[in-house]
């Protein structure tokens, strides 16, 4: 069963490798590069070294801006969710700042964090922050706000309220809910921090792809490209793990 | 016996996007101590509000409910709640949701009083296991272990073996009768189930359909265990369809 789906999702990778080699055979590397370019640029970058430094500055960049939204969006999220008034107010607000890009924020990201022309972690990380509070917070609230009324009901019937309520009710009642708005968020995150990094800093690997192109490199910049979609499957497989581990410690494993 | 509950001109109304709706119209109701009340009537008669109003989850518009002398306005670990479809906690173990209610007891002390109850409800050797775990019967029990578990005096039964199949209900029906006569609390079941008010209860309360008060409370003296097929059981199940205006 295992080894049948290892081999079909191969077979997909295989087709696609195949076209690619296809489609771009003979090209330079100033030119849209073949796999086998793009392989060999891939082990030129990690042996000087760069790629690696990029790597770790996106993935603290990705990791401030999370930690970030999901210390300020559950908590939020579970008060909207809890509190009708609370939501009636601010919860419109919320839906109507969510659709624009974390992108379009770059202008007054560097106003107030400052960046471009000089680097800023800070502004990246409010653009990784805005990117990822919105899920952050929409799956809070709806977490709360379903709350399943016998839960309610049981809680206060045997005198449990407050912080043992929110510990032993609250809380777990909507994890399912909140990991997996964590996990669209820390999805989302990720392709942002990449854009971001294309705008106003010098490091990170959305960096590697603008200097890759601009030093007409396109081996590189395709070989960025690979790294970035191998570090956000392992970061979606990690928070699926975490998700399963999450609910199969407490008897809700789905399977 | 003593009088535990007295429900005087007991008034609910609803209000709704469509207007108010009259639920209770003025239910006058007593409950023993120690007995075990039915209240039967047709479905969506207002008879689980009744309940809820008792319990405390919601208040009467008018008219008054109290408990030993003293007005309900609250829920209370004093009279518990069992629901219709398990409401215990999926995030819990048997053990954690039966103890749920205990508070902050010393673990010993809580552990005696956890396994008592899952002794009295057959659970032994399911401490660990989580709801997800079990069968529809089980999970019944766990809320039933954890509602004895704070020593209420009073349960209250909404439905309770509504989502069970027909074969554990059966089963659950005499269960409950079992833990009745262990603990002596005064017991009120809600149930649509005529069958299940004459196997069950010392006195069944017969509603009215909505606004609903309450038509009349009969007495059920027949032996335990009961046998659906006694002439007794029969004439009274007759009695309560005849008042809820069923043909049969």
């Amino acid at each position: 069963m295992k080894l049948r789906t290892l081999l079909f999702g191969a077979i997909g990778f295989a087709l696609f490798l195949g076209f690619w080699h296809w489609q771009t055979y003979g090209n330079a590397i100033g030119d849209l590069p073949g796999p086998w370019l793009t392989a060999r640029g891939l082990g030129e970058i990690a042996v000087q070294g760069i790629l690696w430094e990029n790597i770790v500055a996106s993935v603290f960049r990705v990791a401030w801006g999370f930690s970030l939204a999901a210390g300020i969006g559950i908590p939020l999220g579970l008060a909207l969710g809890w509190y009708p008034s609370l939501r009636a107010v601010f919860n419109p607000l919320v839906q109507a700042l969510r659709p624009i890009s974390p992108i379009a924020w770059l202008p007054f990201a560097v106003i107030l964090f400052g960046g471009y022309p000089m680097s800023s972690d800070l502004s990246a990380i409010f653009l990784l922050f805005m990117s990822a509070f919105f899920p952050i917070v929409t799956a809070s609230t709806s977490a709360a706000a379903s709350l399943d009324p016998r839960y309610i009901r049981s809680a206060s019937n045997f005198g449990v309220g407050g912080i043992a309520f929110f510990r032993r009710v609250m809380l777990p009642a909507t994890l399912p809910q909140i990991l997996t708005g964590l996990r669209l968020a820390l999805g989302i995150a990720w392709v942002v921090v990449v854009a971001a990094e294309m705008l106003g800093v010098e490091s990170g690997l959305g960096y590697q792809v603008m200097d890759s192109r601009n030093a007409l490199r396109m081996d590189y910049v395709a070989a960025a490209m690979v790294v970035i979609a191998l570090i956000g499957l392992l970061l979606d497989m990690g928070m699926a793990r975490i998700e399963a581990a999450a609910l199969a410690r407490r008897g809700m494993s789905r399977r | 016996m003593s009088t535990k509950i007295t429900v005087r001109g007991a008034h609910k109304v609803f209000s709704t996007k469509k207007g108010d709706v009259d639920v209770l119209d003025g239910v006058d109701l007593d409950v023993m101590e120690g007995e075990f009340l039915v209240i039967v009537g047709p479905s969506g008669c207002g008879k689980s509000t009744l309940l809820n109003c008792m319990a405390g989850f919601e208040l009467v518009t008018s008219g008054s409910i109290r408990i030993d002398g003293a007005e309900v306005r609250e829920p209370s670990r004093k009279r518990v709640f069992v629901f219709q479809e398990a409401g215990i906690f999926p995030w819990f173990s048997v053990w954690d949701n039966i103890g749920f209610g205990l508070g902050n007891l010393p673990f010993e002390e809580k552990h005696e009083i956890v396994m008592r109850y899952i002794r009295l409800v057959g659970l032994e050797g399911f401490e660990k296991a989580f709801p997800s775990e079990l069968s529809g019967g089980m999970k019944q029990r766990v809320e039933f272990a954890r509602a004895l578990a704070v020593e209420p005096d009073v349960l209250y039964l909404d439905e309770p073996f509504g989502a069970l199949d027909a074969l554990t209900r059966l089963g659950m029906r005499s269960e409950i009768i079992r833990i009745w006569r262990e603990t002596k609390k005064t017991c009120i079941l809600v149930t649509h189930d005529v069958e299940e008010a004459v196997e069950l209860a010392d006195r069944i309360a017969v509603m009215t359909k909505r606004p609903a008060t309450v038509h009349s409370v009969l007495q059920n003296d027949l032996p335990r265990p009961r046998d659906p097929d006694h002439p007794g059981f029969r004439a009274l199940k007759d009695k309560i369809f005849g008042i809820l205006g069923v043909e049969r």
